[in-house]
């Protein structure tokens, strides 16, 4: 078959990248290689807008055993425990099939971690939707929803977190970002570099389909109006087959059989065999015609470029072939030898005993197109006062309206469609500020979040991107972790439009520095670019999900208010910064104006100090204060601790319109009791900790000074009926 | 006491119920669906999870694995036999126990804390529920909910086979305490002769403090108690 101008266009290959290809190859593809181009230097797989950037991460600390580049992050938690983990999306397949979109992606997000020989033992999500009101946004919601807990609960792993968003930003491009985390010990990690050559290289799982086929070149794109016909391009899932593939590989790595693993996700065959064998600088030589297929009269380009599911691609020591071949059957697996590793460097694929592609592998990996794309500044807007005198309007009547928004409503209707008790190790379920699962056996605990923030991060990238990284941090420490390492998953625009490069470099750039102070390095992520629709860019939405350690899980903490006559401290300084919050956007619809400042310096004081609070058992309660400030913090508090209290806002000069909504950085509310308020105080002070005594709980009501009065189960009522309302369950 | 879980492909609470057998030190022993015959055991359990993905009906084809026509003999001779979840769902399909599990009338996976009233102590599974009657377990299903004919039902109300019902944190069981539309606020029944308990709720998930509570730990001290 002649490779026209239009085949090449399809295949998303712009003119300059064919010439270099016909430069690498010395000669013009056949229709096979340059699927197999196509699907290893698509920006999805080769990473080529954003590379330049990614390098400039920190990515070590003294618990990292692996960073980026891995199927997924390791770090060490001691006792020869390491947690393995790592986020991706989903985005593109979600919005054009939300359940298949969104089960897929945990399958595989589940695969990546168990590939290196961990147990998975939490899923967490970042979903984000268009307006609520947007026709599209219910059956996508709850499409969604279905999707990650008919994949996540049918393996018995608990999702234990996440978040979930709404904004006109997502009307036509939603985000769904998975993250998994895996257990297993330190000597016996499992890593996907080939090595030695006339090994069998062997596949495993289900079988190969025609589904997925260019699913990450359709990620690699922008939508248009057409979006509905990519529908073949999304994967099915059958978590069934993924949980006897977990299993099968769980009990294969009990012995040393395994070389290198590799799942097959996005580009199927073709990344998984073309990483492994370049990693390992050796050649692999596969024969397609063992590979596995589910459907009669599969050609070598639908093999090779399928996303069927739950698939491994292995490569196993001579002679464990037979015994290896044992485990997959007892568990129904589909068990192939496909072909070797070898020493000619090139992806040699063999069909019918005819060769069908031959491509050196360098011109997949490593000498796959890089760009330095143009970038411009993003314009940080001026702190302009708003037109509405919102310092006239009743307290209590803005703090109803922002607790029952569907951005700050009780998202429980989301998290109880998932199974998050599984595996009996749950000790902080999903609605706090950290998941918490407790290494089993033992009595310490991973403390797991995913944040977003995307509102900051459109109104001026560099502070947004510091602002999610040590969100993510305070999250770690208000359940008395350890801040250890994060991931993340970068979802931007087009990369090729300088506005949207400058957004994602800025990004970067903030999320760098946050993770350099705080010693909060990423160890694994993935990029989404492209969630673009006829010229409409999403906001920046980099998602961060942190890790921590408590070593014991006597000092874990969690938000809900303890007792009656305890003292409430708020750490951390308030100076009113009400642009870009939730009062300014739910209150008076304005969205314009800078995102609250970051001081790292303060940042991490504040965190290290109230850790060494509760790590001295001081603490009865800690929340971090975040979107809709001290007041929506409060009111969290009292809702899950079923308690009220009586609040004077101290004596300064800002109004208590700032005070109580003001979402400065940085910041903490503890709850102290009595006896420990005098240590607590001369803690914080020899920190030199900014702190205010706002009040002390009591019975039943939240009042502040003479602003408000409500009952702790009337704000309860207010937090809980959106989505119930929304679909109509009442 | 000896107690055997029956691991079917897809099965995933068959670790957490064997932690918590052996917490209570029952000696268990885990038994691969395709074993012919059962090792000597005073329990068997059907853990929860998605027996064969779930696929043709829950529980459907695990009722008829080649391990069962050994656990019907173990039912059938008296042995005890303890089905949660799935379990409760491949029992109903074995024919063990009467009625059938409908999808939840929101159909809607739910996964949450739920509290139950316990209405029968005079049975192996429930002895040491006299010290607590009301208790609160998880539930993680997307069939659980419990009909059957009324025939069925006035039998299981009259021989006292329903050993826990839906309720809330004071004990009243009605319309607003049940989760998922079960018949009766059925959350667990038993055979006629108390051998066989089929259960929603997941006992095997709280047995420690760190686990939003203890309740499921009082059904594992019961049957220890039988030795």
């Amino acid at each position: 078959m002649k490779i026209t101008p239009e085949i090449i266009y399809n295949h998303g290959i712009k003119n300059d990248e064919y010439k270099k290809i016909i430069n690498l190859m010395g000669k013009e593809p056949n229709l096979l290689e340059l699927g197999i181009f196509s699907a290893m230097w698509n920006e999805h797989c080769s990473y080529k807008s954003s590379k330049k950037y990614l390098k400039t991460l920190p990515t070590k600390n003294k618990w990292v055993i692996q960073g980026p580049g891995e199927n997924a992050g390791v770090v060490d938690i001691e006792d020869n425990d390491a947690l393995v983990f790592k986020i991706e999306s989903h985005n593109h397949p979600s919005f054009i099939e939300p359940y298949q979109g969104a089960a897929t992606g945990v399958g595989g997000i589940l695969r990546d971690v168990f590939t290196m020989g961990a147990r998975p033992i939490a899923i967490l999500n970042s979903i984000h939707f268009g307006y609520h009101n947007h026709p599209k946004t219910k059956n996508l919601l709850n499409g969604v929803v279905s999707g990650i807990g008919g994949y996540g609960n049918c393996m018995g792993i608990p999702t234990v977190g996440g978040e979930v968003k709404f904004s006109e930003s997502y009307n036509e491009n939603i985000l769904v970002n998975a993250m998994a985390v895996g257990l297993v010990k330190k000597d016996k990690i499992f890593y996907s570099k080939a090595k030695g050559i006339d090994q069998s290289v062997v596949y495993v799982g289900s079988k190969t389909g025609r589904d997925g086929i260019h699913g990450a070149s359709m990620a690699s794109a922008e939508f248009d109006s057409n979006t509905e016909e990519k529908k073949p391009t999304v994967q099915v899932g059958d978590p069934f087959a993924e949980k006897l593939l977990l299993e099968a590989c769980l009990e294969l790595m009990k012995d040393d059989s395994i070389i290198a693993i590799q799942d097959m996700g996005a580009a199927g065959l073709t990344s998984s065999s073309v990483e492994m064998a370049s990693k390992g600088n050796l050649g692999i030589e596969i024969n397609l015609n063992k590979v596995p297929c589910r459907e009669k009269k599969m050609t070598p380009y639908e093999m090779m470029l399928s996303e069927s599911q739950e698939r491994m691609l292995l490569i196993l020591k001579s002679g464990k072939e037979d015994s290896a071949k044992n485990i997959f059957n007892k568990w129904g697996l589909d068990f192939s030898i496909i072909g070797k590793t070898t020493n000619s460097k090139n992806l040699v694929l063999n069909f019918n005993n005819k060769e069908a592609a031959n491509i050196p592998l360098d011109a997949l990996s490593t000498k796959a197109p890089i760009y330095d794309r143009k970038w411009k500044k993003s314009i940080v807007s001026k702190k302009i006062p708003p037109k509405e005198d919102y310092k006239s309007l009743n307290i209590l009547e803005c703090l109803k309206k922002i607790l029952s928004t569907p951005n700050n409503s009780n998202k429980s209707w989301v998290w109880e469609q998932y199974d998050h008790t599984v595996m009996g190790d749950t000790v902080q379920k999903p609605g706090g500020d950290s998941a918490v699962v407790r290494i089993h056996g033992k009595n310490k605990g991973v403390a797991i979040t995913v944040d977003s923030s995307s509102n900051y991060c459109l109104a001026n990238p560099i502070n947004g991107g510091k602002q999610v990284v040590c969100e993510s941090w305070r999250n770690l420490i208000s359940v008395g972790a350890h801040p250890i390492a994060i991931t993340n998953c970068l979802n931007f625009g087009n990369p090729e439009k300088d506005q949207i490069m400058g957004q994602f470099v800025e990004t970067i750039d903030g999320i760098s520095q946050a993770c350099t102070y705080l010693d909060f390095p990423v160890v694994s992520g993935n990029v989404s670019f492209y969630n673009e629709t006829q010229n409409k860019s999403i906001s920046p939405t980099p998602t961060i999900g942190g890790v921590g350690l408590i070593k014991n899980l006597d000092n874990m903490m969690s938000k809900n208010i303890k007792e009656i006559g305890s003292y409430l401290y708020v750490v951390g300084k308030t100076t009113g910064h009400l642009h870009q919050s939730e009062f300014f956007r739910e209150i008076i619809n304005m969205n314009e104006g800078p995102s609250p400042e970051i001081n790292l310096f303060n940042e991490k004081n504040n965190g290290l100090s109230v850790q060494q609070l509760i790590n001295n058992k001081l603490v009865n309660s800690v929340h971090d204060v975040s979107s809709g400030g001290i007041l929506l913090a409060l009111s969290e508090m009292c809702i899950s601790g079923k308690i009220g209290a009586k609040i004077k806002i101290p004596e300064n000069k800002i109004s208590p319109h700032e005070y109580l909504f003001g979402e400065d950085q940085s910041r903490y509310i503890i709850e102290i009791n009595e006896k420990n308020k005098n240590k607590v105080s001369n803690i914080l002070k020899k920190n030199s900790i900014y702190f205010e005594i706002i009040g002390k709980t009591q019975k039943d009501s939240l009042d502040i000074n003479k602003y408000l009065s409500i009952n702790v189960e009337e704000l309860n009522k207010l937090n809980s009926f959106w989505f119930k309302n929304y679909f109509a369950e009442n | 006491m000896k107690s055997s879980v029956i691991v079917f492909p897809g099965s995933n609470c068959d670790r957490d119920v064997a932690v918590a057998l052996e917490k209570f030190h029952i000696k268990n022993q885990m038994v691969w669906h395709n074993e012919s015959s059962l090792p000597k055991s005073d329990l068997v359990v059907l853990p929860g999870g998605f027996s064969y993905g779930d696929y043709l009906r829950t529980g459907s084809i695990a009722s008829k694995s080649r391990i069962i026509n050994d656990v019907i003999k173990h039912a059938n001779e008296g042995g005890l036999v303890l089905g949660i979840c799935n379990g409760f769902q491949i029992l109903i399909e074995t024919g063990l126990l009467p009625g059938v599990l409908l999808r939840n009338k929101k159909l809607r996976f739910i996964s949450k804390d739920i509290f139950l009233k316990v209405n029968d102590f005079n049975n192996k599974f429930c002895l040491n529920y006299k010290k607590k009657n009301i208790i609160k377990l998880p539930i993680a299903h997307n069939e659980g909910n419990y009909f059957a004919s009324n025939k069925i039902l006035d039998n299981l109300e009259n021989k006292n086979l329903i050993p826990f019902k839906y309720c809330d944190e004071k004990g009243n069981i009605n319309k607003i305490s049940n989760p998922n539309g079960s018949s009766n606020n059925i959350a667990a029944i038993l055979n006629d002769k108390k051998n066989i308990l089929g259960m929603m709720p997941h006992p095997e998930r709280v047995i420690h403090p760190l686990l939003s509570g203890e309740d499921g730990s009082i059904m594992f001290e019961s049957l220890t108690k039988l030795n």
